[in-house]
């Protein structure tokens, strides 16, 4: 049917229940200061189970339902070929880990926290990962080639939505619904029936 | 001097923290991070279960740890349960606190995307996934910038602005190991260039 329109055959997917779980547990432990970055590189880059366009598509998702972003992102794809089981063998990859690392941080922290050498370290690694998110919002913006909004609007949408949230300070709920809606109007008055 | 309040739980306590965790769940629209000023209202302004620098250094430390940042909510739990009583009910506090955050939000989205996905032909979906898009792109490097921004709060850091711009560039254009880059970082903090 039109299965084929979205995942070709020699699309690469996850293969099982404990494939998901690694993925995901490997992209998280790489995730600091934020996944997202790291799953856009594994996902769309490394294993190629998504196109830069269905990664932008399944992101869109991600982040106009509740949930934490990268959660909903595991969960979406982990569902896509194995249902619940999938959503929640990459949910608990994305969480298990982490949890155990974050957790023995917190029991770190209160004797390292306050030397400065760690709070310098941390500082550094805080910039770098504010410049992989950027970097892979550049890489994304790849995918709107051939968008049937044309590029000089999607621009426009993109720069409008980083000065709303960036340099306003409005809330990004409102942001992502407001503009958000503006554009799907225009994307279905563009696309064929 | 306010009264410190009683930074203890008991049974009717955790049912209710639970049942407001579940409620953010559904609010908790754009990510993890824009339910923390409620958190905060409720566990350390109204409930004083919560020190002010217990909440703080949550949230601090999920964000210098691997992994998702709503990790801040399983910290959160774990300090509830030290103060009501130590290591076992912390994490008894952390199961319930990420449970509760995760469970609501996890049946909608997971029943939203199937729902999406076997409608994917729809004009309607198509032109959802594909508006969003641009959108959703524009706000990815707000939420760089933003991050990039916070430790400038108190004098701006040329270095440290240079260290984010070089890192999104290299990225952005190479496929070096992000890990390489994060350890950069980490190394020239140690060594005080940034």
């Amino acid at each position: 049917m039109t299965e084929h329109e979205t995942l070709p055959e020699d699309q690469p997917g996850p293969r099982s229940l404990t494939d998901l779980f690694f993925t995901f547990t490997w992209l998280a432990v790489q995730g600091f200061g934020g996944v997202m970055a790291v799953a856009h590189r594994e996902l769309v880059e490394r294993k190629r189970w998504l196109t830069q366009a269905a990664f932008v598509e399944e992101w869109a998702v991600a982040q106009i339902m509740p949930g934490p972003n990268v959660m909903n992102l595991s969960l979406v794809i982990g569902g896509r070929r194995f249902g619940w089981r999938g959503a929640l063998a990459a949910m608990a990859g994305m969480l298990a880990l982490p949890l155990l690392l974050v957790l023995l941080l917190a029991v770190a922290y209160d004797r390292l926290g306050q030397h400065p050498a760690v709070a310098r370290a941390l500082r550094g690694m805080g910039a770098v990962a504010a410049g992989l998110i950027m970097a892979a919002a550049l890489r994304l913006s790849g995918g709107l080639k051939g968008h049937p909004l044309g590029g000089l609007a999607c621009g426009a949408l993109a720069v409008a939505a980083f000065g709303g949230v960036a340099l306003l300070h409005w809330p990004m709920p409102f942001v992502l619904l407001g503009l958000g809606s503006v554009a799907c109007l225009a994307a279905y008055a563009r696309l064929d029936p | 001097m306010a009264a410190p309040g009683p930074l203890v739980l008991h049974g009717w306590d955790w049912l209710q923290l639970f049942g407001h965790f579940l409620l953010l769940s559904l609010l908790s629209v754009g990510g993890a991070l824009t339910t923390a000023p409620e958190m905060h209202r409720y566990l350390v302004l109204q409930q004083r279960w919560l020190r002010e620098t217990q909440f703080s250094s949550s949230i601090t430390l999920a964000q210098a740890a691997p992994g998702p940042n709503i990790l801040f909510v399983a910290l959160l739990g774990w300090n509830l349960g030290m103060n009501s009583g130590g290591p076992l009910l912390a994490l008894a506090g952390v199961v319930l606190s990420l449970t509760g955050i995760l469970l609501p939000s996890t049946i909608v989205t997971h029943l939203a995307s199937q729902w999406g996905h076997r409608n994917r032909h729809l004009r309607a979906v198509r032109a959802f996934k594909q508006g969003m898009a641009p959108v959703v792109i524009g706000l990815m490097l707000a939420t760089g910038w933003i991050l990039a921004r916070t430790p400038h709060d108190s004098g701006t850091n040329v270095a440290l602005w240079l260290l984010t711009a070089v890192a999104a560039l290299l990225v952005w254009r190479t496929r070096l190991h992000v890990l390489w880059f994060l350890a950069a970082g980490a190394l020239l903090g140690i060594l005080g260039v940034v």
